[in-house]
């Protein structure tokens, strides 16, 4: 349980690791972020048939560098209005969450043929990712919500009216989806028996039918795939900045590079939220060894199955137009969170009849009754709704 | 240092880096960037006219009970995450006792959707 590095006391060693994965993963982080920008400037261009940035460096590769360095030359401004303590406090928030998330990923690590992934570094054996704590999974949940805080405390705090209502939809938008994401997280829980993203990895370490994608159906994949992007407050889910509506949303108010902040946790948070659903559900750095060193493959898999999903995001972005606010809401409760609290029961069903050698009918019956009871439940709900919204109008006219 | 919090330390020499990283650059950006008020400067946005009013106002009741809501299904996830580690304890006495939550807490949604709090316009 936990990481090993930890088992035989401390020393000069241990200290030396913890300061060389915390460096690692910032660096990964900070280039990642940094390429990441570019890569999406660049893909969508294409996309939308334009050629994108292409003067700062070979094929515009340092654009990213040269906007922060811009804008860490410009003035600062902060409203009058504004709450002087909060307004500052806020981009620490925003930021801090999103790159935190990241220290529970496990970027590498052999998981086949009785190995449990751990490098071994200057006479200590570790794990290839930044921190293990026994909490996991519950860590990216914990640091989801911080996120939030740093939004609304943004747009709050701004004593200016768009960031306002950019922050109450935001917040609203955020916790809505962070149930469902919660509840999708619980099946893969449900699957491997414990919350440490590394236990998770190796127990879909080996063949493609191990991954928490096939073992709970892909249903809680595509449900954490669509609360993920919601969470992320990416299109289609960008209410929160929907320009013509609310100007920048919730940092209308900031400037300089304390705006840089906010559009580099952004970033951040799209990078460590793919990062987790391909630990979650993609078996993390899964895959097989083809030649060479068996320590390099892990990474090269983790890094493509990473740079699939940003390259989703991305796609999209450019493919998608923005929801409604009322179409949001109804896809969060109305949809998500119903279907994945019935698939939850259906994979609980279903590992407790592999325990039990329950005859392999049971747990799709089950399932299907399950499903079927909640969707006349749901369907008498939304009779009735239809026929008091019906009513309502009828006394109102 | 207990062994519960040694898990702990990586986390937090990373957290470290990240506020390193957030007060490093904001601190770099205040010694280089120049810094010339005007009044109109601090005014706040409202589409290029003088700001009308307060800016901390008062918004729609709606946010607010979606924000209760999602303490009902917080909660919950209290119960279901201690329950999902130790199901292959618990096996078909776990199952029970959980599909009896959790069909209650749909009742919840159910009776919020009929009361058409759920409804948007």
């Amino acid at each position: 349980m936990g990481d090993p590095l930890f088992n035989n006391g401390f020393d000069l060693g241990v200290v030396l690791i913890v300061l060389v994965k915390s460096l690692i993963g910032f660096t990964f982080v900070m280039v990642g972020v940094i390429f990441m920008i570019w890569f999406e400037r660049k893909v969508i261009a294409d996309m939308q048939n334009r050629i994108g940035p292409n003067r700062a460096g070979p094929f515009g590769l340092l654009q990213t560098l040269a906007d922060g360095i811009k804008l860490i030359f410009k003035e600062d401004l902060r409203p009058d209005r504004a709450d002087p303590l909060v307004f500052r406090l806020a981009p620490y928030l925003s930021v801090a969450p999103a790159f935190l998330t990241f220290c529970i990923v496990p970027i590498g690590g052999v998981f086949t043929s009785g190995q449990d992934g751990s490098v071994h570094l200057f006479g200590h054996t570790t794990y290839l990712q930044v921190a293990d704590p026994p909490i996991g999974v519950l860590f990216l949940l914990a640091m989801s919500s911080i996120g939030v805080y740093g939004v609304m405390l943004a747009g709050w705090s701004s004593g200016s009216k768009y960031p306002l209502l950019g922050a109450v939809r935001a917040s609203a938008q955020m916790v809505s989806y962070e149930a469902a994401l919660g509840l999708s997280v619980v099946t893969v829980i449900l699957m491997t028996g414990s919350l440490s993203t590394h236990d998770i990895v190796a127990t879909q370490a080996g063949r493609f039918l191990d991954w928490n994608l096939v073992t709970t159906a892909v249903v809680p994949f595509v449900i954490f795939s669509i609360a993920a992007c919601a969470e992320l407050n990416r299109p289609p889910f960008d209410l929160v900045e929907a320009e013509q509506e609310l100007v920048g949303g919730f940092h209308t108010e900031y400037s300089s590079i304390r705006f840089g902040m906010f559009y580099l946790a952004e970033f951040m948070n799209t990078i460590t939220m793919s990062a987790i659903i391909v630990t979650l559900f993609l078996g993390g750095p899964s895959g097989p060894v083809l030649f060479g060193p068996q320590q390099i493959w892990p990474l090269v898999w983790f890094t493509l199955k990473l740079l699939g999903f940003l390259f989703g995001f991305v796609w999209l972005r450019a493919t998608l137009p923005r929801f409604r606010y009322d179409q949001l809401m109804d896809l969060g409760w109305k949809g998500l969170i119903p279907a994945s609290l019935v698939w939850l029961i259906l994979v609980a069903v279903i590992r407790v009849g592999n325990d039990q050698d329950w005859p392999r009918v049971v747990g799709p019956l089950v399932g299907l009754g399950v499903a079927g009871a909640v969707f006349l439940l749901l369907l008498g709900a939304l009779r009735t709704s239809a026929t008091r919204r019906h009513d309502e109008a009828e006394v109102g006219s | 240092m207990s062994e519960f919090l040694r898990a702990y330390l990586t986390v937090a020499v990373f957290a470290a880096f990240a506020g390193l990283l957030i007060a490093g650059v904001l601190g770099l950006s205040r010694l280089i960037r120049p810094n010339r008020p005007t009044p109109q400067k601090l005014l706040t946005y409202e589409s290029g006219v003088d700001p009308v009013g307060s800016g901390f106002s008062q918004s729609q009741v709606r946010y607010y009970i979606f924000a209760l809501l999602f303490v009902m299904f917080d909660v919950e996830a209290v119960f279901i995450f201690p329950w999902a580690m130790r199901l292959e304890l618990y096996q078909v006495f776990g199952l029970v006792e959980m599909a009896v939550f959790i069909v209650i807490l749909v009742f919840g949604l159910v009776y919020a959707w009929r009361k058409g709090v759920l409804r948007w316009v």
